[in-house]
């Protein structure tokens, strides 16, 4: 569909980010730059590598070039080991596969074949099994992670789209959209053990980082609501803006960040108080504000920084999750739905629909180093923790 | 059908019991549309509009739970030469301040006036005349269908993108196919398209329907249209349902057909999947077993605008709901990848427009491209510098 939109002779304009000036330009570039692993050692960032190149050029203290470089090697040695090869699953809703990355290498190593629709998916605790929404299958399949074979599926209702793992990882909670229910399943006994009814539409799942709160986003009803994991009772229900897709905790539990694609903001709740506490916007310059469609959110373990994929905007908003300011917009592929960090929060990988692609974010520059090509439509996205 | 009226009536009292639920009383005052369409699918339902409202109403309930609010249609149907004042009369007595409307512009216009001294709210689905959001607008009116400019601008769009800039224009003989022409004139005039040459099919009375009628079709269409001048799109403005559908497949020279036929500009279409219309999609038809037109959708609108609109004012007054919804705080999710405001100057509502060829969404405008001051759905239809618009 795009592809024709940007090769046909046609008043479209050229699109910022398209794959050609990724890969093509920016790439070579940056390995350039980053002759590894693409990120700079602690302490040693790249304005002092320039200074030393113009001391070079003036032809004096060459001992603090010598020093310099040990210190690299020493930095090499002690700080930068060699990148874990973690996996990175993603789901192609189109091309009905998950792609398998190599966080090491930066590149697909395979595809496999799976439901109908695949769009949420999630890594049970010790990484050995993937579940995956097969929405057009009204299926959650179980995909074993060291065989690559699907396994056997878990029950749910119709059109599964998103799940949440409880922290002991025993329980999956899924959003069923046309039922508007989330369903509850025992991962052992392969059971349903419960429902909930929300609002029309759920979709984004989350549990808290102690188990006890299970949050859903309803997509018309346009609220988060709070669930007693207990109880299985709603405990509050928060009005946010159009369209709430995605969930995220901070890390110790002390905000929700939830957004919103169509009203184009992320809401803040207290998960204490279970108030709304702040709504973020965003703003791009010469992008219209219809076109801004926050969808992924990632927050890092410390809770300092955030990263919201903005949909059809081909960027996703680097945030200050203590002060709430947008520090930047990096450019990404086209469309870009759900983001996961590395275990080592070293990268972060975004799914970007339109494009066909996995865009690899360094998290310490904040600088979008590659494009990996992966399967038709690619939704969502999670690393294996090992 | 019953059974759903007689579920709404259950929650409504189940709802009343619990305290301090407000209820939302919306009517429905509906036309009985033709049933003289070319082909049979676009036949119109007993429950045409109805059904949208009554899914829209269900959504609403679903949230109302959480809000403590409750949401009851009155169904008010009209037919030919009913009187639309004492029907509206009829749903205000019954408490319907808030009152979706699939009318005729007159008697769009006739309830407009008799809601003003009421203090009820109108919600226009179905009528796309432009008029009714210029010269003859009204504050009373809100608009959720779009005009026949926006239509002929999200068409002439993609033309322009295609590079089928010349088009042969064929239009019916009734003044609501002029009206259609003469949008897709201006159309093509503000994106640089041109219409080589007109002609006019002239209805001469009858039915759609006969064992036959092919036959005839098939020899007729290709002398209409013979002789044209170097074309590259074959036009139809054919509201009236008299001949449009006849011309894909018939032409003298083998052009696409768009306009009232082949690819045809709209604000929803049964085969609109995208951006989560396949729930949307899927609700209306395990609910009704049939599928959702454009004023269905259009209905389940308003229902939707209406909801939202009480749920973030916390209230059924139609003044307060009417300042919400004209408010900057206000957008709705509508299926269409983007969210829907109102234009504040003539209460249209913006929204894409889809672009079907009956079996499949070809496109979706505004085009990539086709850029705006203030938002690129304002690229569709007439714009506030050009209003005739003083609401009043």
């Amino acid at each position: 569909m795009q592809i024709e939109m940007t090769t046909a002779t046609s008043p479209t304009l050229p699109r910022a980010g398209g794959r050609g000036s990724r890969l093509g330009l920016r790439l070579p570039a940056m390995l350039a730059r980053f002759p590894r692993h693409g990120r700079a050692c602690p302490g040693h960032p790249q304005e002092n590598v320039r200074g030393v190149d113009a001391r070079n050029k003036r032809g004096h203290d060459v001992r603090y070039v010598l020093r310099i470089i040990v210190s690299v090697l020493i930095c090499a040695i002690f700080f930068a080991p060699p990148a874990h090869a973690y996996k990175a699953y993603v789901s192609n809703e189109k091309g009905n596969s998950i792609t398998i990355i190599d966080t090491d290498k930066l590149e697909a190593i395979a595809t496999v074949r799976v439901g109908r629709r695949p769009r949420g998916i999630a890594l049970n605790k010790d990484g050995s099994e993937l579940y995956i929404c097969a929405g057009d299958d009204d299926a959650i399949q179980v995909l074993d992670t060291k065989t690559l074979k699907v396994t056997g599926k878990l029950p749910s209702g119709p059109d599964p789209e998103l799940l949440a793992l409880s922290p002991n990882g025993n329980i999956i909670y899924v959003s069923n959209e046309n039922d508007n229910l989330v369903t509850l399943i025992d991962v052992k006994k392969k059971e349903m053990i419960g429902d909930i009814p929300v609002g029309v539409e759920p979709e984004g799942m989350a549990v808290s980082p102690d188990g006890k709160l299970l949050v859903n986003t309803s997509e018309t009803t346009n609220m988060a609501h709070l669930i007693d994991t207990q109880s299985k009772e709603i405990v509050a229900n928060i009005l946010v803006d159009g369209r709430p897709r995605f969930a995220e905790f901070k890390n110790d539990g002390s905000e929700l960040w939830v957004s919103s694609e169509v009203g184009g903001t992320v809401a803040i709740i207290d998960p204490v108080k279970r108030e709304l506490k702040q709504k973020i916007g965003f703003d791009i310059p010469a992008m219209s504000k219809e076109a801004i469609q926050p969808i992924g959110i990632s927050i890092t373990r410390d809770g300092k920084r955030a990263f919201v994929a903005l949909g059809p905007a081909n960027r996703v908003a680097v945030i200050d999750a203590e002060t709430k300011k947008i520090e930047k917009y990096l450019l990404v592929g086209q469309r870009v739905w759900h983001l996961a960090f590395t275990p080592d929060e070293k990268y972060l990988l975004t799914a970007n629909g339109v494009s066909n692609d996995v865009s690899v974010i360094d998290v310490a520059s904040l600088k979008v180093l590659k494009s990996i090509p992966v399967g038709a439509f690619p939704w969502g996205v999670v690393v294996a923790p090992q | 059908m019953k059974s759903l009226v007689a579920a709404f009536c259950l929650s409504l009292i189940a709802a009343s019991v619990a305290a301090e639920t407000l209820n939302l009383k919306v009517g429905v005052l509906r036309e009985t549309h033709s049933r003289e369409t070319l082909s049979i699918l676009d036949i119109p339902a007993a429950d045409d509009t109805l059904a949208g409202v009554l899914l829209g109403v269900a959504d609403n309930n679903t949230t109302g739970k959480f809000t403590n609010q409750s949401f009851e249609a009155i169904d008010a149907r009209l037919d030919e030469g009913d009187d639309v004042v004492a029907a509206l009369d009829r749903l205000i007595d019954k408490g319907a301040l808030l009152v979706i409307a699939d009318l005729s512009p007159e008697r769009l216009l006739a309830a407009s006036e008799r809601a003003g001294p009421k203090g009820a709210l109108l919600f226009n689905v179905s009528a796309t005349d432009d008029r009714l959001r210029e010269e003859d607008c009204r504050a009373n009116v809100i608009h959720v269908s779009p005009t026949r400019s926006m239509l002929a601008d999200g068409l002439a769009q993609y033309l322009v993108w295609k590079q089928w800039r010349r088009w042969l224009l064929f239009k019916g003989s009734h003044p609501k196919d002029e009206l259609l022409a003469q949008a897709l004139r201006n159309s093509a005039k503000k994106f640089g398209a041109k219409i080589v040459e007109e002609r006019v099919y002239e209805d001469t009375g009858g039915g759609r329907r006969s064992d036959s009628g092919s036959v005839q079709t098939q020899r007729q269409i290709p002398a209409l249209t013979q002789n044209a001048p170097a074309y590259d799109a074959l036009i139809a403005a054919d509201e009236s349902e008299v001949f449009a559908n006849y011309l894909p497949y018939r032409s003298w020279d083998p052009r696409p057909v768009a306009g009232s036929a082949g690819l045809m500009p709209t604000n929803w279409d049964p085969a609109h999947e995208q951006w989560g219309a396949l729930q949307l999609q899927n609700r209306f038809i395990q609910t009704f077993r049939r599928l959702m037109n454009a004023r269905d959708n259009a209905a389940w609108l308003a229902m939707r605008m209406i909801g939202e609109a009480a749920t973030r004012t916390a209230s059924s007054d139609p003044e307060k709901l009417r300042l919400y919804m004209i408010g900057k705080e206000f957008s709705i999710a509508a299926f269409k990848g983007v969210r829907l405001t109102l234009r504040p100057w003539n209460l249209q509502l913006r929204q894409p427009i889809l672009l079907s060829d009956g079996r499949m969404v070809v496109s979706v405008s505004p085009q990539e491209g086709f850029l705006h001051q203030v938002s690129e759905l304002d690229t569709l239809g007439l714009d506030q510098p050009e209003t005739k618009c003083r609401l009043k």
